[in-house]
């Protein structure tokens, strides 16, 4: 231990250790470098529209879908695999509790119940397939997109479904409401921004203490510093002009919550490194004695359940079920995560990668649309960036 | 001779390391030069630097080949001017004939369309040349490592080649096998053809080469003439490691207990081809504290009975049956044969051994994650801590555990598999070709770490294409050949003609 303490301590003292320490650590960086630069960029082609309380909070709002699939398809693609039906799941998922909840009458929790248990279902038994039967999951879900945009429309023959009981339409449109009863300001939705701040700063900090404490420290003093001030900063202030609007929206927590567990089980527990290894190299996690089909078999049923959230709070949102919801939606997922850095043949790629990736597509999707660029202008784009992004992670891959 | 190769003052550095320290290198024309080192010296990266694998620019120093200073930026850009590197892991495409994988990329073509009649007849050519009976159609899945290596050759034959590079090419062929590879190569320098040789079999080192030059630690430490006289082993030992050896296995006394497997009429077929019998019929058992070797030649079965035994990782229509600690256990998949105290080191590192992308740290716990987890989470400090210990007891060479296992040299992505599996605290260790690549000194430290754990009351068996070494690390052996076990003697009576004319009187 002592060994490599002093080794730690010879690489921070070389005077090219933050150079170097910045390009091996490029693609983290980057990609938060890109979002800040393209907010930049929108806010100010844009005249602070980006930036104003409503707009942000129907960023926040916008993207809540593809950011819950986001999260879901990470697991997918690192275990190497991917998943084209989610949109077309969502859209049944609208489509079935709408159904249920308008049509049938029936309670609207023991609906999200059942969408969410349907959802699951759907994932296992496409992860059936492709799990036990190793039929290529590309194949599979390019079958259940086919399969499930069919059944939505006869589930909905062809019309649109609503409008959902105001109870419903809350998943989506409600906010936290403000604890301590501020007038024009939501002073919950700061204090709960600035806590989570805190709370963040605190975590990154004592992971940092107990690194130096094991000689393991290699980000500089200097990044660790500017990236959290930076994180603090960014929070605190979006909870701030959030809570001069309406607050946090409900699916902003729902978000958070989602983003924070799901991060947790990557990074930490042992069915997160059980994901990544089978992903990095399928046949040595099997002999290693880690049950392979099985986790590619839950990955594929919680993308299912993420999707049926999903196709909720956007039912919810659209407060209707339309044959056409979803469609596409897939494209923009699977987008997302490899903006963020997964990598196409497995084993690569965070949960928080994605998030930024898909934030980093909402933000062009928003600040393009008031722009008044044309939705034949915005695919163009957003397919350039999709592609720079991943010609700069090969790039920077084989120089190193 | 004049001087076919000057390497002058070549430095490679990777983030972190410096592979390479000012080397300078010299090939004389139509001679068989040894590279010998310890894993991680800089052998492998002196000669990608050399065939362009790392492009001019990316390394200092110069190359002078012929005479003139060559600044290579792509394999084939060295391969124009006659460079052939055969690397450390074959390169063919299993699916594949022969003359296809010869002629890949370098097709037999006139604008554009393959001449097959004139592929095949040069293909058959060339096969002549190395000595390989087979048709040019014949597909390379379906032919062993060895005959694999043939084609390679034949392949580097087929590009005009001057200097032949060979990286550890015997590391996985038996004896037979190696021995027709270097004649091969004495017949070259015969004809003019220069080759480099990397190994860490030194006996077959000092039996062709003509010079030997020892890396150690990235620099060159003296090179060697072996016309002036046999250059004993010790000698070369003691340039690489830096102290001589007085032996090569750990002296033990072993203490042998009660039978804790017994395995009985194991048989396994084929996965695709499910009508041949790839273990036949084969029946042993194991004690407490012993260390069982299996002798036989490439393609005997040995790796397949093993991988059959580890949770059925290998084969179809599996018959027979294991008792462990005097119970019949359920080995049927990895998990159980896991939780039944068995575990495997595997031969093939790449492709079953490693997480590549993945860190040192990573990979050294992956098959025992529990320990090192509470419940759900994995302590990274206890795992970080659990692969340091590992690194620095069977002194995997590297920066730190953080390095990518994909960038380690071969030798030391060997001590990561075994790092593993010791981890995994097993009381059955199936060890497939433990010491395959791995340079003299980390035997020892190998076979020591194979001596405490038999004395720590483990089991052991060692699958080897190293007679010696079987010899001087097992207690008793079983020789195995084509799917059958033919023999069984105590190592203390074995040699290695013994186990030969086993071999082959059951081939009769
Ligand atoms: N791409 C890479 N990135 C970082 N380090 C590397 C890379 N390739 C090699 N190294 C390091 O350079 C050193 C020399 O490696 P090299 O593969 O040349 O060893 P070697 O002498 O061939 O060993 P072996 O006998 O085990 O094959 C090792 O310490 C290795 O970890
Ligand atoms: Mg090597």
């Amino acid at each position: 231990m002592d060994q490599s303490i002093a080794q730690s301590e010879v690489k921070a003292a070389e005077p090219g250790a933050q150079a170097s320490f910045l390009r091996k650590n490029m693609r983290e960086y980057g990609i938060l470098i890109a979002l800040v630069v393209i907010m930049a960029f929108f806010q100010f082609a844009t005249d602070g529209i980006l930036m104003r309380p409503v707009n942000l909070t129907n960023l926040v709002l916008q993207n809540s879908y593809i950011v819950i699939m986001a999260v879901g398809m990470l697991l997918v693609i690192v275990s190497g695999h991917i998943d084209l039906s989610v949109g077309s799941v969502l859209g049944f998922v609208g489509a079935l509790a709408a159904v249920m909840i308008v049509q049938w009458d029936v309670n609207f929790v023991l609906a999200a119940i059942v969408c969410l248990a349907v959802g699951a279902a759907i994932g296992a038994a496409q992860g059936f397939w492709v799990a036990y039967y190793r039929i290529p999951s590309f194949i599979v879900t390019l079958a259940g997109m086919l399969v499930f945009k069919g059944l939505t429309l006869w589930l909905l023959a062809g019309q649109s479904v609503g409008p959902f009981p105001p109870t419903f339409q809350l998943i989506s449109s409600g906010f936290v409401p403000d604890l301590f009863g501020g007038e024009n300001f939501n002073v919950f939705s700061l204090v709960a921004g600035v806590c989570l701040a805190t709370l963040l700063l605190y975590l990154a900090a004592r992971a940092r203490r107990q690194e130096h404490q094991r000689g393991l420290v290699e980000e500089p003093f200097a990044f660790f510093l500017v990236k959290n001030v930076m994180i603090f900063a960014a929070i605190v202030y979006v909870s701030f002009l959030m809570a001069t609007f309406r607050g946090l929206p409900n699916v902003f927590i729902v978000m958070a919550l989602l983003i924070a567990i799901y991060s947790f089980v990557a990074n930490r527990t042992t069915i997160g490194r059980r994901i990544y290894a089978i992903g990095g190299n399928e046949k040595a996690a099997k002999l290693s004695g880690i049950r392979t089909e099985r986790l590619v078999f839950l990955t594929f049923a919680n993308m299912g359940m993420l999707a049926a959230l999903a196709g909720l709070v956007f039912a919810a949102r659209l407060n209707t079920a339309t044959p056409k919801a979803g469609l596409a939606f897939e494209l923009d997922v699977i987008a997302a995560v490899f903006i963020g850095g997964a990598s196409m043949s497995g084993g690569v790629g965070t949960i928080v990668g994605a998030v930024i990736g898909a934030f980093i597509m909402g933000v062009m999707n928003n600040g393009m649309s008031i722009l008044g660029i044309g939705i034949d202008y915005q695919q163009v784009i957003k397919g350039l960036v999709l592609l720079a992004a991943v010609i700069f992670d090969v790039y920077n891959k084989n120089k190193g | 001779m004049d001087t076919i190769l000057e390497m002058r003052g070549i430095t490679k550095e990777f983030p972190g390391v410096r592979a390479l320290d000012n080397v300078s290198f010299k090939v004389r024309r139509g001679e068989i030069h040894a590279l010998v080192g310890e894993n991680g010296a800089g052998k492998s990266t002196l000669m990608k630097v050399l065939s362009g694998v790392y492009p001019h620019g990316q390394y200092e120093g110069d190359i002078v080949y012929d005479g003139d200073v060559k600044s290579f930026s792509g394999i084939s850009d060295s391969e124009r001017d006659g460079i052939v590197i055969i690397h450390q892991e074959l390169a063919l495409v299993p699916l594949l004939s022969i003359a296809e994988n010869i002629f890949l990329g370098n097709e037999r073509a006139t604008r554009g369309v393959i001449d097959w009649h004139e592929t095949n007849r040069r293909t058959a050519q060339l096969l002549a040349r190395v000595g390989l009976s087979e048709r040019p159609e014949t597909k390379v899945a379906h032919l062993g490592l060895g005959k694999q290596q043939l084609v390679e050759i034949a392949k580097a034959l087929s590009k005009e080649v001057r200097l032949l590079i060979l990286d550890e090419p015997t590391s996985s062929l038996n004896e037979r096998d190696s021995d027709a590879l270097l004649q091969l190569l004495s017949e070259f320098r015969d004809r003019g053809i220069s080759s480099i040789l990397i190994s860490h079999k030194l006996n077959e080192v000092s039996k062709v080469a003509d010079t030997i030059t020892v890396l150690r630690d990235g620099a060159a430490v003296s090179t060697l003439d072996c016309a002036a006289g046999a250059v004993s082993e010790d000698r070369v030992i003691r340039d690489m490691v830096g102290r001589s050896l007085s032996d090569r296995y750990p002296s033990r006394t072993p203490n042998i207990g009660e039978v804790v497997m017994e395995v009985r009429n194991w048989t396994v077929h084929h996965p695709i081809d499910s009508q041949r019998k790839v273990v036949d019929d084969v029946s042993f058992n194991l004690r407490r504290g012993e260390v069982l070797g299996i002798a036989g030649l490439m393609g005997a079965g040995r790796t397949e009975l093993a991988m059959s035994l580890f949770g059925r990782s290998y084969g179809t229509g599996i018959k027979g049956e294991a008792v462990i600690n005097g119970e019949k256990s359920d080995i049927s998949s990895v998990p159980k044969a896991i939780k039944a105290g068995l575990a495997y080191a595997t031969e093939d590192r790449k492709t079953y051994g490693l997480v590549l992308d993945q860190t040192i740290r990573r990979n050294v716990p992956l098959a025992n994650l529990e320990a090192v987890a509470r419940g759900a989470v994995v302590d990274k400090h206890l795992e970080g801590e659990v692969a340091e210990e590992y690194r620095r007891k069977i002194n995997i060479k590297t920066p730190s555990i953080e390095q990518a296992t994909i960038n380690l040299s071969g030798g030391n992505q060997q001590k990561v598999v075994l790092s593993k599996w010791l981890f995994a605290d097993p009381d059955i260790l199936i060890l497939d070709e433990p010491t395959r690549g791995i340079d003299v000194g980390a035997k020892f430290e190998i076979y020591t770490i194979i001596r405490d754990l038999a004395a720590a009351g483990k089991s052991l068996i060692v699958i080897s294409s190293e007679m010696p070494e079987l010899l001087g690390i097992t207690d008793r052996l079983y020789v195995m050949d084509k799917g059958r076990f033919v023999g069984e003697m105590a190592s203390a009576d074995a040699t290695q003609e013994k186990i030969m004319s086993t071999i082959i009187k059951a081939g009769g």
